[in-house]
């Protein structure tokens, strides 16, 4: 796939009407991993409406997201920002090698309490 | 009543007081809780890619099998409710979806989200009601209780449609059913940090203490959730000040079968 074809797919499956973005950066406001975010919520949708895509295929925002909607819940455009971070993970996890987590980093998390839910979650969020 | 239920994986597991207590509970509230046969792991969270599909076949079977078996399904863990009534609503609305998923689990019927799920918080505020509940108590839980939603019962609202999303009452309803009162604090629906500890350790202690530090301000004695991984972050990362549990083990208490669970 080529860049333009890469930002076509993360558009796809973005599941978002990006160009209903009023630029407010109400999301990036809203957003708890705001401070840990290289590309913010609201940069997420900017940059692929301008074809940025290599820019967030290499953002490290992508394992900072919290899946926590708020940006989605509180956009007063309607648009999902988190649609599109996810898009971009998705894509980036898909490709060979791309997986945010190995199995080595698993032991030194693992305690007594941990419950099996963040396992999973962690897993299906970071990897293919 | 009789209703079909998915327990999930954690709650046979790390969260077992969490099923535990909700069952007993059920039987003094006159409801029979049918776990469903052969449930697969709901997988934990949500992709909303659109073109992911194999990432939701089990909460479809999961669903197909309730539609069969009284049109209900009952839910309790948090982030296995959320899961199932997201894909739920994809089978519902999404006909690329519904058409690639029924072709691949090829059910005696096409299934199209005809199945109505309800989380064990909804059941008592719709389907039992929080006055008749308050009515069966015997030991009321006197303490100020923070009701924690966290981010999956409530969002996105337009699918979950559990409660107003920035300004829920379900919980806090409950605990005055249970005799408590009820703290309602500025982060009881913001992120505990989630699965994020496995990349970004200090982001997730971090959203968890800004959680407790906020129930605490309020005056809150003790903190409740429906979901373990809210508990488990709350817990490790809050400072120990205030205690987080289950609101099934309250429920429980108040009821006066805490014993049994
Ligand atoms: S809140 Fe919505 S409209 Fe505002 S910047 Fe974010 S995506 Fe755009
Ligand atoms: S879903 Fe991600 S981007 Fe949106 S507010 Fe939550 S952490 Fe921020």
């Amino acid at each position: 796939m080529d860049k333009r074809e890469t930002g076509e797919q993360i558009l796809r499956i973005s599941g978002t009407e990006i160009r209903k973005c009023m630029k407010c950066g109400k999301c990036s406001g809203r957003c708890p991993a705001y401070r840990e975010m290289d590309i913010k919520p609201h940069q997420f949708v900017g940059y692929l409406i301008k074809g940025k895509t290599e820019k967030l295929l290499e953002s490290e925002a992508i394992w900072h997201c919290l899946s926590c909607m708020a940006c989605v819940e509180r956009c007063p455009r309607g648009v999902a920002p988190q649609g599109v971070i996810e898009a971009v993970r998705t894509t980036v996890t898909r490709m060979q090698g791309k997986n945010g987590i190995s199995a080595e980093d698993i032991p030194p998390i693992v305690d007594e309490l941990i419950p099996q839910q963040l396992l999973v979650s962690a897993y299906r969020k970071y990897n293919k | 009543m009789r209703i079909s239920y998915y327990p999930g994986c954690t709650l046979k597991t790390q969260a077992k007081d969490l099923d535990r207590y909700a069952r007993v509970s059920a039987q003094v509230l006159g409801v029979e809780m049918d776990e469903i046969e052969n449930w697969q792991c709901c997988g934990g969270v949500y992709n909303t890619s659109r073109d992911e599909i194999a990432t939701k076949l089990s909460a479809l079977r999961a669903l197909e099998q309730a539609k069969r078996n009284g049109g209900k399904l009952l839910t309790l863990c948090s982030a296995c409710h959320n899961v199932i009534k997201r894909v739920n609503d994809d089978a519902k609305n999404d006909e690329n979806f519904c058409a690639k998923a029924n072709a691949y689990l090829s059910f005696d019927e096409p299934y199209r989200g005809e199945t109505q799920v309800i989380h064990y918080l909804e059941m008592l505020r719709d389907e039992i009601g929080f006055q008749k509940i308050a009515e069966k108590i015997v030991r009321p839980v006197k303490k100020k209780i923070a009701g924690y939603y966290g981010c999956l019962l409530l969002r996105p609202s337009k699918v979950m449609a559990f409660d107003n999303p920035e300004n829920p009452s379900v919980l806090e309803n409950f605990i005055e059913a249970i005799g408590g009162d009820p703290v309602r604090f500025p982060m009881r629906n913001e992120c505990c940090g989630a699965y994020v500890s496995f990349k970004d350790k200090d982001l997730t202690a971090k959203r968890s203490r800004l959680v407790i530090e906020s129930a605490e301000s309020a005056g809150a004695e003790i903190v409740v959730t429906a979901c373990p991984l809210c508990l488990y972050n709350l817990r490790k990362n809050g400072g120990g000040k205030i205690d987080v549990v289950y609101f099934t083990e309250l429920l429980a208490e108040a009821l006066g079968v805490k014993e049994n669970g």
